[in-house]
This record gives C-alpha cells, sequence and structure tokens, in this order.
C-alpha cells in the first residue's frame, strides 16, 4: 500500500513570483522521486497526549473580541476514509488581523483574551470541532495595496509521512481572493475551491455563534491491482 | 480531489513548538545523538522563522524544531535501524524531513543519513540513485564532539537535495 500522488495543479509551484517570499526560498534543481517505504508510510499517531482540556476554545470562553464562531469539519483521506484520533493544530490573528506574535509590527490592537493558538483531535468519524472567533483581514508588504483574506491556519498529520499537511481555511465570498497570490497560488480552481469553508446553519447556534464547515482531504491509498480488478 | 497545502505563514510559532519538540529521547539515553544544523536561503541568510520535523521508524520518533533567529534547529534523537525494504534492498539508517516556512507554499522533503554507516549507505536504494554529491549533501557531518552537522540550504550552491513523495 502507498499514497498516490495528487493530481497536478493540487498544491501550489514552490517557485511562484508574485509571492515575493518565494523567490529565494524555493529550490532550483528538480526533485528526485522518494519511493514510499516504511519511514513514508508510517507516522506519528498523536492522540490526545498533546492535548489540554479547553485548547479548542480560543475564546477564552467567550471574551475575547470578534464575531464568535464554529469551525468544524471531518479529517478524510480521497478514498473517504476518516482519520481518527489525529491532532489538528491552529493559529490565526484576533478580530482586528493582528497576530500575538512579537513579530507582526502590524499596530491594529492585541486582544489579552486571544492568544489565537489551538489543538484539537479527530474522534472515530474524524471529526473535529472548536470554538474561536472570525479572524480580520490585514495588510503586508508583498505587493502594493496588499491583504490577506482572513484565514485559519491548520496543521495536521493523518496516518503517514506521506499525508502530512499545512494548509489555510478561508471564508466564504471573501473580496480579497482575488489579489491574494497565496491563496491563487494554487493552480486548479478546484482544489482552490477547498480552501474555502462553508457557511453551515446546522452548525449555528442560537445567540451564540455562526457556525463554518470546512472538511480536510489528505492523499487517498493507491489501489492494488487486486482490488481495482474488484 | 485532496486539500491543497499553503505557507505555514512568519507566525508558526503561536503554536508549533512544542516543550521537548527537539528532544524524542531524554538526555543519556544510551545511542542517542545530537544533530543540529542551519537553515539557510538562496542568497545563504538564515530563515529566522522556519520549522523542520523529522520522522523515523525502528524506534519511532518525531521530533519538531523551530529555527532560531540564526536559523539554527537542532534534534536529540537515537540513530533508527536500517530497514529491509519490499524489494530485497536495505535502506541504511535515515531520518525523513520535513521543511516548512514562510515562503515555501508547500513542505520540502530531504533525508538525514549516518556519517558512520559507510557500507549500509553504498547499498541503499535512494542515495544509490544520486550523484556523490547529492549522497554527500545528504549526510551528516561527525563533530569533533560527537554530535552531528545536518544545514538545509533551500536554494543554490551545495542546495539540499529535496524529494518528492
Amino acid at each position: 500500500m502507498t499514497y498516490r500522488a495528487d493530481p497536478p495543479g493540487t498544491h501550489p509551484p514552490y517557485d511562484y513570483p508574485d509571492y515575493g517570499s518565494t523567490k529565494l526560498r524555493h529550490p532550483r534543481r528538480a526533485l528526485h522521486v522518494l519511493p514510499q517505504r516504511l519511514t513514508e508510510l508510517t507516522g506519528p499517531l498523536f492522540g490526545t497526549e498533546r492535548v489540554r482540556e479547553g485548547d479548542d476554545d480560543l475564546t477564552n470562553d467567550g471574551a475575547a473580541i470578534g464575531q464568535r464562531i464554529v469551525v468544524h469539519g471531518r479529517l478524510l483521506d480521497g478514498d473517504g476514509h476518516a482519520a481518527p484520533g489525529s491532532l489538528i493544530e491552529v493559529w490565526q490573528a484576533n478580530a482586528a488581523g493582528r497576530y500575538a506574535h512579537a513579530a507582526d509590527r502590524w499596530p491594529a490592537p492585541l486582544d489579552p483574551n486571544f492568544a489565537g493558538a489551538g489543538r484539537v483531535v479527530t474522534d472515530a468519524d474524524g471529526r473535529y470541532r472548536f470554538t474561536t472567533i472570525r479572524p480580520g483581514a490585514y495588510p503586508w508588504r508583498n505587493h502594493d495595496n496588499a491583504w490577506r483574506p482572513a484565514h485559519i491556519h491548520f496543521s495536521v498529520f493523518g496516518q503517514a509521512f506521506a499525508q502530512r499537511l499545512i494548509t489555510q481555511m478561508y471564508f466564504p465570498d471573501d473580496p480579497l481572493f482575488f489579489q491574494d497570490p497565496i491563496f491563487n497560488s494554487v493552480p486548479d480552481p478546484r482544489a482552490r475551491a477547498r480552501l474555502i469553508s462553508a457557511y453551515d446553519d446546522d452548525a449555528t447556534t442560537d445567540h451564540w455563534a455562526l457556525g463554518f464547515r470546512f472538511d480536510i482531504v489528505l492523499r487517498g491509498r493507491e489501489q492494488t491491482p487486486f482490488e481495482s480488478s474488484q | 480531489m485532496s486539500t491543497p497545502s499553503q505557507t505555514v505563514g512568519p507566525f508558526l510559532s503561536i503554536v508549533l513548538p512544542w516543550p521537548n519538540g527537539p528532544a524524542p529521547v531524554l538526555e543519556g539515553t544510551p545511542g542517542a545523538v545530537l544533530i543540529s544544523g542551519q537553515l539557510t536561503d538562496g542568497a545563504g541568510v538564515p530563515v529566522p522563522d522556519g520549522l523542520v520535523e523529522t520522522w523515523q521508524s525502528a524506534p519511532d520518533l518525531f521530533g519538531r524544531c523551530a529555527t532560531d533567529s540564526n536559523g539554527t534547529f537542532w534534534f536529540r534523537t537515537v540513530k533508527p535501524a536500517a530497514l529491509p525494504a519490499p524489494d530485497g534492498t536495505v535502506e541504511a539508517p535515515h531520518l525523513d524531513v520535513s521543511v516548512f516556512s514562510r515562503g515555501l507554499l508547500q513542505r520540502l522533503v530531504t533525508r538525514i543519513y549516518f556519517p558512520d554507516e559507510p557500507a549500509a549507505n553504498a547499498a541503499d536504494p535512494v542515495l544509490s540513485a544520486l550523484s556523490a554529491d547529492d549522497r554527500a549533501l545528504l549526510t551528516a557531518m561527525a563533530q569533533p564532539d560527537g554530535a552531528l552537522r545536518f544545514d538545509i540550504r533551500l536554494q543554490g550552491d551545495d542546495e539540499t537535495p529535496f524529494f518528492a513523495i
């Protein structure tokens, strides 16, 4: 069993001139092919040992300023199999578009009730859920009048080293997509659409929080000749 | 269709560094080896906002280290066993490595091999497919104090060989 390659256009290229930081950080030589053997087909399987109580609530029990939201979804592979018991780490800017990080120089206000870090573990059906506030957009220096669309960073492990993924979740109908080179670095528009969460009325709670759904799909497994003949 | 990769961005240290993340084994563990290196860009400038992760089988150990202001990262682990492959070859002891940073829209993957395994390295099916220069770049260098050094250069002269998996 190995993991199949994603179709061309699923992931961004390393060299993407519209995103200036790629200029000196992309390899110029072609990648070598690494056959998937034991090291690539296994991976760290983190359960709850890295998660503390309350790590699924980024709002400090509702004290954080901003639009309270619930973000939930499933961690799946490309064949629809759930990834249970898998660690998901998230981080984000606050409602004003400021990260609680010393290197963030954007002088929007910090919120003492919002650190912007969360951890959850998927349940037996691969489901996860956390409560946060909707992050703000923020400016950066990539190009003239550059603003990042609101986003939440996600780090996921899946079941094997080959499935490791770090990505960003966006919000539906963001007017800033057209000028964002990070979002637009994904060549295939169908793949890009996978980065956008959906408003979820069923997860919206009356007089409490808006719901957004974001399913994460990791590489599926290569079918063996036996399976493909069924 | 899979969810696309996006850059880890400059603020990964809000959540990703863990206590003892770079040290999956305790100091004093028999066979413990210290591996350190520097992550640099195509101008030779240190990458201070990167994240390097290692994964190994036999024993299964995961390491994670954010780079510091000098681009330095380190791990304390034990050398894994050689791994027989289904095709009859034997992979020399190695660590799989993921590199993330601002400016990397998806991770880069490389491997660390060990300098005290010349025979196993010579028979390794991955190393054998590479040039002598690339084999040298993927082999950590022994330091006088017994530690190992493995630098990661994202671009340019002596660019680290990276893999597609």
